[in-house]
């Protein structure tokens, strides 16, 4: 009898049979998960869920809250600064630690340290740094310049900014570790034929380097987006969402709602606004990158 | 050999019987402050002393914000403690109705409840259709003006004796360099004090009105402006108090670099914890001054449904404990609480307590905000209030329209 076909099913069996739990995994923790809370955003439940579906009210209250209006202004301006600056900031701190320096690995450990500290420790510490009586402000005033003021965790104008602070310390040497890793993959030659050209090092940074390397800023754009998405600790540690709400973020409301509140229906109402928030930027961007089968 | 056959036997049945009568009892609770924490262990020191049963602490520290998330969690998971701390009120409605909570009528009935807890308000907030859920073991009220005599004095003036005065005083205070009034940055503390600003300045029953029957109107009327306008007061005097903790607020008092602090009678451990004597050193003024009434919320301990005799057996007897009189003195003597019954004799109780004490017997009281509000409705007022006394930018009529939409829309 003629050899049938294998059937494609049952191609590389092991592997599928180990594949299985992280697939369940997937599908009823994260796919499941996802369903039920975004079903359950339709419903009035409190502290309990219940199936006493509302429609949108749950949104309607949310789109009115102006708690809610505040910590989506803070996530996007934490966001936008923080991408774009922790980006540079890395980059040029890579950029000077690969001028083949001397003691490289010490700095590259000093500037990599923070990143070992949790969100919570990185918020006390800053918030003692930015308190007025005993940090900076009272250390230069002491020092004699009596006008200086900067207690931005005690103006609700800026308080986004005190934060945004605490999260560069610690974010920006991840971020320099990644583009070190990047600018070391590129060929001694490229910097050779740049050379024999005369072009100066900062145009070849610009134009061929950063370039070569976008792979890697892709990688670390997601990382820094997930990082600036569930930004909550730092928050809670560092300013408790005050003065008033001025420094609150969607995932403190979420929270709040849905435990302290005991209003499972407004959380689940916001966090699927933050699911949907994500989704915009997601879809797209992903469908640009991996949807189109030319690649570079 | 017969006989020793039924010797052993009996031994083993008493052994058992013995056993089964032995339980350990968790409890959780979030009292962790210092004052808090000797109140509890009175708590489990008569516990122990008057049944054969073990009491086992389950302190969750961070306040009831950080606990009841945690205490839910436990329930609902199928984990229950054999009993727990809640503010009774509304917070437990929900589990009520799911079932799960045990129902502790027969223990009420038995101990006779419904005679000795006074106010009979309390017990009321532990009923559900007529059954008795939880166990009230104290009464705060949080209608207090805390004041301190050297910042007054420092400043020239005599210590006010309503809450006008000491607007009026507020200036004066604010040139001899003390702030005139303390504020944590905690958003509790910041709705707190505006009820009780609305319980005293509202005019009579504002508080039932407008939470307990939702009086939209009324949340809208002039009266409510006026309270609102104390409230706009009150953030000008608070400016500069940058704590975040009421007792870091209180301290602020103690230490006469504030004028005063609106809190609720806990503070007054904090007080005495620092040698303070009421009267000569600060100046305790119920009711603002204005209107002395005080509201009778405080703690009860609500028992789960669990699925062990021993357990169940335990928390009758927890129950029993936590209302009987050398409990209600020992606990709330250092808790600086009221007792819930009426027939005990608290002759050490301070000025304070006793003015406290005073008002309760004359009968000027009313339901504390978690028996009308649900736990969202609070939130809601949180929100609000904590923006309102720390930004400056919100007027008083912007907030009472959105005071109005809560009200409204609460339930």
């Amino acid at each position: 009898m003629a050899a049938t076909r294998p059937n494609r099913l049952f191609r590389n069996l092991t592997a599928k049979i180990a594949a299985i739990p992280m697939i369940l995994t997937a599908l009823v923790v994260f796919v499941g998960g996802t369903v039920w809370t975004v079903t359950y955003s339709f419903t009035s439940s409190k502290l309990l869920p219940k199936t006493k579906f509302v429609g949108l009210d749950q949104y309607e209250r949310l789109w009115n809250t102006p708690r809610w209006m505040v910590s989506i202004e803070n996530l996007l301006i934490y966001g936008i600064f923080m991408m774009v600056l922790s980006l540079v900031l890395g980059f040029v701190l890579a950029a000077l630690l690969d001028q083949k320096i001397r003691y490289e690995n010490t700095f590259r450990t000093i500037l990599l340290y923070p990143f070992a500290l949790s969100f919570i420790v990185t918020g006390l510490v800053w918030q003692w740094l930015l308190n007025p009586d005993f940090g900076i402000q009272s250390v230069i005033q002491r020092l004699g310049w009596q006008s200086f003021d900067f207690d931005p965790l005690y103006n609700a104008d800026i308080v986004i900014y005190g934060v945004l602070i605490a999260g560069l310390w610690q974010g920006s040497g991840l971020v320099m570790c990644l583009m070190l890793a990047g600018l070391r993959g590129i060929d001694q030659e490229i910097w050779k034929a740049s050379r024999v050209d005369g072009i100066p090092a900062w145009k070849t940074y610009i134009f061929i380097i950063i370039p070569m390397m976008r792979p890697v800023f892709i990688t670390t754009l997601v990382i820094i987006a997930s990082g600036i998405v569930r930004l909550y600790d730092l928050i809670v540690a560092q300013t408790g969402g005050g003065p008033g709400i001025a420094s609150d973020v969607p995932a403190k409301y979420v929270y709040d709602y849905m435990f302290q509140g005991q209003n499972l229906g407004q959380g689940f109402a916001a966090s699927t606004m933050m699911l949907l928030a994500v989704l915009v930027i997601v879809v797209p961007w992903a469908y640009l990158e991996f949807g189109g089968k030319k690649r570079v | 050999m017969t006989a020793f056959r039924t010797f052993f036997a009996a031994t083993t049945a008493l052994c058992a019987g013995s056993a089964a009568l032995a339980a350990d009892l968790e409890v959780t609770h979030w009292w962790t402050s210092g004052g808090e924490a000797a109140a509890v262990a009175e708590f489990a020191r008569e516990f122990e002393a008057q049944t054969d049963h073990t009491w086992v602490d389950g302190a969750i520290a961070g306040g009831g914000g950080t606990a009841r998330p945690v205490m839910v969690s436990r329930i609902i998971g199928g984990d229950p403690m054999g009993a727990f701390q809640f503010n009774h009120g509304r917070q437990a409605e929900e589990l009520i109705e799911a079932g799960l909570l045990r129902d502790m009528t027969d223990v009420a009935e038995a101990e006779g409840w419904k005679d000795i807890v006074n106010p009979p308000s309390l017990l009321d907030a532990c009923t559900v259709d007529g059954r008795i859920y939880c166990a009230p073991v104290n009464i705060h009220s949080w209608q207090w003006l805390w004041l301190s005599n050297a910042a007054f004095e420092k400043a020239g003036l005599d210590v006010p004796t309503n809450w006008d005065e000491f607007v009026a005083a507020g200036p004066a205070l604010r040139e001899a360099g003390i702030t005139p009034m303390a504020l944590g940055g905690q958003p509790w503390q910041s709705s707190g004090a505006f009820n009780v600003l609305m319980a005293t300045l509202g005019g009579p029953g504002a508080l039932q009105k407008i939470y307990g029957d939702g009086d939209a109107e009324m949340a809208a009327g002039d009266a409510m402006k006026r309270v609102f306008q104390a409230a706009s007061d009150m953030r000008e005097m608070v400016q500069g108090s940058n704590v975040q903790d009421w007792n870091q607020a209180t301290n602020l008092v103690i230490t006469d670099q504030a004028g005063g602090q609106i809190m609720g009678d806990w503070a007054q451990g904090e007080f005495a914890v620092a040698g303070e004597v009421a009267g000569e050193d600060y100046t305790c003024l119920p009711g603002l001054g204005v209107n002395e009434v005080i509201s009778t919320g405080g703690d009860a301990i609500y028992f789960p449904v669990v699925d062990d005799e021993e357990i169940s057996a335990a928390q009758d007897a927890l129950a029993a404990t936590l209302l009987n009189p050398q409990t209600q003195v020992a606990f709330n003597l250092k808790k600086g609480s009221l007792p819930v019954r009426a027939d005990v004799d608290l002759e050490a109780a301070n000025d304070c307590m006793k003015k406290g004490l005073e008002i309760l017997a004359s009968g000027a009281i009313m339901p504390d905000v978690n028996m009308l509000n649900t736990e969202d409705t609070n939130n809601q007022l949180n929100d609000l209030f904590v923006q309102f006394f720390q930004d400056t930018s919100i007027s008083a009529d912007d907030a009472q329209a959105r005071f109005v939409d809560i009200v409204a829309n609460k339930d």
